[in-house]
């Protein structure tokens, strides 16, 4: 009941909406992927704090990334992209002075170089969003998943019957059945460490500061102060993904700043939390139920005129 | 590394922002305006090296489209055996009420067996949350399985017929919502196929449901029924399910676009065909059982062919009732089965959560 309530008040205080009448501030992410090296030091440091098991070492081929996407086994999953870009508009480069010795490359000096291409490579640390509104949480029938006082979205391992009914619902692929276990599993923001006062284990292990973490109103006041700086510096790509208390879910606990598309990192572009039309979907099927009722009725009242004939 | 600490009463200790450009010297997205992005055509899109946006549905088959199918069967039924009892159709009411109960059971069955930790399904009941049609739908379940077995023994028995008209009426009540709920839970999810489809979801759910039970009540009633006028409002139900199934069904996939494509293509474009066809054989097979020609003769044109004859001989047709039953079971079932595997195949591509979100946000920017 919480969640239909929660949903109602778009104030984004999920802790407020969820039952807490007195809490910390809300907690969160802001993933800056503009300085993601791609070390993966998060990943690491979440499955050892967190004690998530080794879910296949596979190579995935497609890429330096071999966890391939968010599950049971990886919370924290590093996106690498390689694409190769045509530098269209970008000035032709002049070989550098050789000094006269060395002849000068192309072989026959006039003729045009071939256009330059650029391989542009994106990374980025992609996590649980702990939506505003987040459809895991209001679909789960046991209520195994829960809203923290810190805004956060967390499993009750205990409670969980292994129904699976979050995994299809999170529009972004985040929470996934474990095969052996049976129960879901996902990012819990680390409740345990948040209760002790500390940060995130990928937060505290990120080299570079691409994971931040802390009250979600001064990240989004940063992530707005940093996307600026990167406009300002003509980095006309880059753009928050989530942070918007107005989108579909109500706005990302864990929102990114992105260098490209979000599909590109794998991303929905314009994620919406589903039971945003539960109550259309309600009253449709209540309106079925109806139809199949007097579908009876007809199927009987035919009989009935059939056998006066 | 400076560390912020948060703590139940807020945040202590300051993060500095970072500060590094990386487009300061290099990189082709420096340069790179609206104008000179590439136009693409709108079934093109990006993805993530193919891979699906959202995680895949983790029900698996024969459970889950099982438990669709068999709730539409047990619910609808629950109908059909309350208005035989109230028309004097002991028979059909048998039957129908029989089949409710199985049906539920089994659904339940199947639901339970689907958990990844099956021994923790009384969690289901833990808490009723209007927001997870799961949980709506498992006390539904909780309410209309007792109801459905009370009615059924006392039908099956002939005793307490007070009890058993109590308990057939309350089936009746809880049917039609156990038939259309499952609709709502699966549109209720990120799966592009099932979620798009919620406003028709229910009526093809609906349909279905009346499909199976009608034709369930043919099969009985033509194995049981001592006169074939108990079939009647089985053959009626059947009829308008199957119109309902298919026209809602029709009307869905045209509506969603693209998103439709699974439901013509692959293992759920199969299913669905193979729906269709089972839905208008049966239909057909069911009218002609009733009122056609006594259909020995035709039987016997082929040789070889006289136990068949023999088979056909019966009044009205029997074989032909029970066959067309049976098939309009088989279009229930596969209607069923082809909506679960168009969803499992939208769920895989990420194309179908996507696109559509694509247009969703250039209308929006329009
Ligand atoms: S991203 Fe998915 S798993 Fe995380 S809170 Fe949102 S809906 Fe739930
Ligand atoms: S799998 Fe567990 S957490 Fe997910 S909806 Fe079912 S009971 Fe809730």
């Amino acid at each position: 009941m919480t969640s239909l309530l929660d949903m109602l008040t778009a104030d984004g205080d999920p802790a407020s909406a969820g039952g807490y009448a007195d809490h910390p501030p809300r907690m969160g992410f802001f993933t800056d992927t503009s300085v993601c090296i791609g070390c993966k030091a998060c990943e690491v440091a979440c499955k050892e704090w967190n004690h998530v098991p080794e879910d296949g070492l596979n190579l995935t081929g497609m890429s330096y990334d071999n966890s391939a996407g968010l599950g049971a086994g990886t919370w924290r999953h590093v996106a690498f992209i390689e694409r190769s870009v045509a530098s269209g508009g970008r000035p032709p480069q002049t070989p550098p002075s050789t000094g006269g010795s060395i002849p000068p490359y192309p072989p026959g000096g006039d003729e045009p170089p071939e256009p330059a291409l650029d391989i542009r490579w994106l990374m980025a640390s992609d996590v649980c969003k702990h939506c505003t509104h987040a459809a895991c949480l209001d679909v789960c029938p046991t209520g195994s998943l829960f809203r923290t006082e810190f805004g956060t979205v967390v499993v009750q391992e205990d409670i969980c019957n292994g129904c699976g009914y979050c995994v299809p619902a999170c529009p972004y692929g985040v929470i996934d059945r474990r095969e052996d276990d049976g129960r879901v599993w996902k990012c819990t923001l680390c409740y345990d460490r948040l209760g002790a006062g500390m940060e995130p284990a990928c937060a505290k292990a990120c080299p570079t500061d691409s994971i931040q973490f802390g009250p979600l109103d001064e990240l989004r006041e940063r992530a707005a102060r940093r996307v600026g700086q990167l406009h300002e510096s003509g980095v006309a790509a880059a753009r928050l993904y989530g942070e918007d208390p107005a989108d579909g879910v109500g706005g990302d606990g864990a929102f990114f700043l992105l260098l490209d598309e979000p599909e590109v990192y794998g991303l929905p572009p314009d994620p919406v939390v589903t039971t945003t039309d539960l109550p259309a979907m309600w009253r449709r099927a209540g309106a079925a139920a109806g139809t199949l009722a007097a579908g009876a009725v007809a199927a009987f009242a035919v009989a009935a005129l059939g056998r006066r004939r | 590394m400076t560390e912020s600490d948060v703590t139940r009463e807020g945040l202590r200790g300051v993060r500095p922002g970072s500060h590094a450009h990386p487009g300061r010297n290099a990189g082709p997205w420096r340069r790179r305006r609206r104008g000179e992005r590439p136009m693409v055509p709108p079934a093109e899109f990006t993805s993530y090296y193919g891979k699906p946006v959202i995680n895949r549905p983790v029900w698996s088959s024969p459970d889950i489209p099982g438990y669709l199918f068999l709730g539409g069967l047990a619910g609808a039924s629950s109908l059909l055996g309350a208005g035989a009892q109230l028309t004097g159709r002991p028979s059909l009411a048998r039957t129908a009420k029989a089949g409710a109960f199985g049906a539920g059971c089994l659904s339940m069955v199947a639901l339970v067996h689907d958990l990844g930790r099956p021994a923790r399904f009384a969690n289901m009941l833990r808490v009723l949350k209007v927001s997870s049609p799961m949980s709506v739908g498992s006390w539904l379940l909780s309410g209309y399985v007792p109801a459905a077995g009370v009615a059924a023994a006392c039908a099956l028995t002939g005793r307490f017929p007070l009890i058993g008209a109590a308990a057939t009426g309350g089936a009746a009540l809880l049917g039609p919502p156990v038939a259309a709920y499952t609709a709502a839970l699966i549109s209720d999810t990120a799966v592009p196929a099932w979620h798009d489809g919620y406003p028709e979801m229910p009526f093809v759910f609906a349909g279905s449901a009346a499909t199976a039970a009608g034709g369930l009540g043919l099969l009985g009633t033509s194995l049981l029924a001592a006169s074939p006028a108990e079939a009647v409002p089985a053959r009626n139900l059947g009829l308008f399910g199957a119109c309902l199934e298919l026209a809602a069904a029709a009307r869905m996939t045209r509506r969603i676009g693209m998103v439709a494509e699974p439901y013509h293509s692959g293992r759920g474009g199969a299913y669905m065909k193979a729906g269709e066809v089972l839905a208008v054989l049966g239909v057909a097979g069911s009218l002609a059982g009733a009122a056609g020609p006594p259909l020995s003769s035709a039987g016997q044109r082929f040789a070889g062919a006289q136990s068949l004859g023999r088979l056909l001989s019966g009044p009205r047709g029997r074989v032909v009732t029970a066959v067309s039953g049976a098939a309009l079971l088989a279009a229930s079932a596969a209607t069923r089965w082809g909506i679960f595997h168009a969803g499992m195949a939208s769920a895989d591509d990420p194309k179908y959560t996507v696109v559509p979100q694509r247009e969703r946000l250039a209308r929006r920017v329009a």
